[in-house]
């Protein structure tokens, strides 16, 4: 148990870093979804629905095909690191920032838009207006983003190998312990996986809650 | 008087149909014009246009002498009221300064603005409160402060009062008189109501079918109507 703050600390920074960089993906692309109007609009938004549901195991196969030392970025040498799961994990929670984006811009009134650039709002305004208009829903993408990671076993196993003292996460660690039988160790990791969720959780929904009125 | 809004040859189409088709409309700066006519007639589509929030087909529309603005400039020199006061998230205060955000007005002269603009309006003692918590009349009173704020030299008002009930539609009416009188805001008032028409207008424009069939004061448009089919929406 004296190796849990290291990996406590690797499964928070692997997952924040996911969750950032698929909002840094998935605010603009769910924006763009729910702002403009092109051919082929629909199929792409359901192949985003798709993808927040995708399995992680699958993802994880997927990154691992990848990442293979004999794959096509093997050269890279990312399998069985942190980076890896950064990667599979990115895979997971960008489609679920982007499509719940997309969801919070729809549900905002179309004639906002028009009201904003009639004010003199630049497109650039517009979208910031919008964005803080939805701040709410947005929040709450950032959250689902987060919670799909944090909790995801397959893909950090398949990619990371569960490295100990290298790779080794919340989550994969549950897994072994109990595939031991070490049953108190899991519960107590356990414990702690649903205790760092919560607090995350609960500051973005401090953070989100203080924006309503 | 110049024209401070000329439109030539104005064609506009939606969903490939011709919705819009105006030979020469002009707006001197100063009046109030009132475009009226039926549903369908083509007035959101003219109010879109003017507010190049729609492109026309063909045509030109002069502002202030010239139609090489672009959109942003444009737009920047005026302001927009729709039927629904479409307010943000936020304080009333800060909703009638967005425009000024916008702008990057600098803060103090936002806020002395915002300040007469709300007081001019009679929502002053609403500044703090959250706009989502406003009756529809408060709401379109914010929305016309924001509008103002801004010192538009056009004012686009599209059917401002209909989502109000009679009486608070009425009061309404005459502070908007009032204070269009008092700053002399060229103003283009889209409306299908008559009598808001006659009220806030110094000229009238009836839209039927998307083509303008009678520009003039509206006691002699409705004195003499252009044709039958304009007698007919003036109910004469």
């Amino acid at each position: 148990m004296s190796d849990l703050f290291p990996i406590t600390l690797l499964s928070l920074q692997v997952s924040t870093l996911a969750t950032l960089i698929s909002l840094l993906v998935g605010l603009p692309l769910g924006t763009a979804l729910a702002l403009s109007k092109f051919p082929g609009r629909a199929f792409i938004m359901s192949l985003i629905n798709t993808g927040m549901a995708l399995p992680p195991v699958v993802v994880g196969l997927f990154v691992a095909m990848l990442l293979w030392r004999s794959g096509p970025l093997g050269d890279l040498k990312l399998i069985y690191t942190p980076a890896a799961i950064v990667i599979a994990q990115t895979i997971i929670s960008a489609p679920v920032v982007t499509g719940l984006t997309a969801a919070a811009l729809q549900q905002l009134d179309p004639r906002l838009r028009l009201q904003l650039y009639g004010l003199g709002a630049s497109r650039i305004q517009m979208i910031f207006s919008l964005w803080r208009e939805a701040r709410l829903p947005l929040l709450a993408a950032l959250m689902a983003g987060f919670g799909s990671v944090i909790s995801e076993v397959g893909a950090s196993m398949m990619v990371g190998g569960n490295i100990k003292g290298q790779t080794r996460v919340l989550t994969t660690a549950i897994v072994l312990e109990t595939g031991k039988g070490e049953f108190e160790t899991a519960i107590a990791l356990s414990v702690f996986l649903l205790t760092i969720t919560f607090l995350v959780n609960w500051a973005l929904t401090a953070i989100q809650q203080r924006g309503r009125q | 008087m110049t024209a401070l809004i000329e439109i030539r040859d104005l064609l506009v189409r939606r969903e490939k149909q011709t919705v819009l088709e105006i030979e020469h409309l002009s707006v001197e700066a100063g009046e109030v014009l009132a475009v009226v006519g039926p549903n369908g007639a083509g007035k959101s589509t003219l109010f879109l246009t003017l507010a190049r929030l729609l492109k026309a087909a063909r045509g030109t529309i002069h502002f202030d002498g010239t139609s090489s603005l672009n959109t942003l400039e444009y737009r920047r020199r005026i302001a927009l009221v729709l039927q629904e006061p479409l307010l943000m998230d936020a304080s009333v205060k800060d909703n009638a300064a967005i425009g000024l955000k916008f702008r990057g007005t600098p803060k103090a002269e936002a806020e002395r603005r915002v300040a007469h603009w709300l007081g001019r309006l009679g929502v002053a003692h609403l500044a703090e409160r959250p706009a989502r918590k406003l009756s529809g009349g408060e709401s379109q009173r914010v929305s016309l402060a924001r509008a103002f704020v801004l010192q538009p030299e056009l004012l686009l008002l599209d059917e401002p009062f209909t989502a109000l009930d009679a009486p608070t539609r009425i009061r309404l009416l005459e502070d908007l008189k009032s204070v269009l009188s008092e700053t002399a805001t060229t103003t283009i008032f889209i409306t299908h109501d008559l009598q808001e028409a006659a009220k806030l207008a110094t000229r009238m424009a009836v839209m039927l079918n998307g083509r303008v069939h009678q520009v003039g004061e509206p006691r002699e448009v409705f004195a003499h109507p252009a044709d039958a089919q304009v007698a007919e929406f003036l109910g004469i």
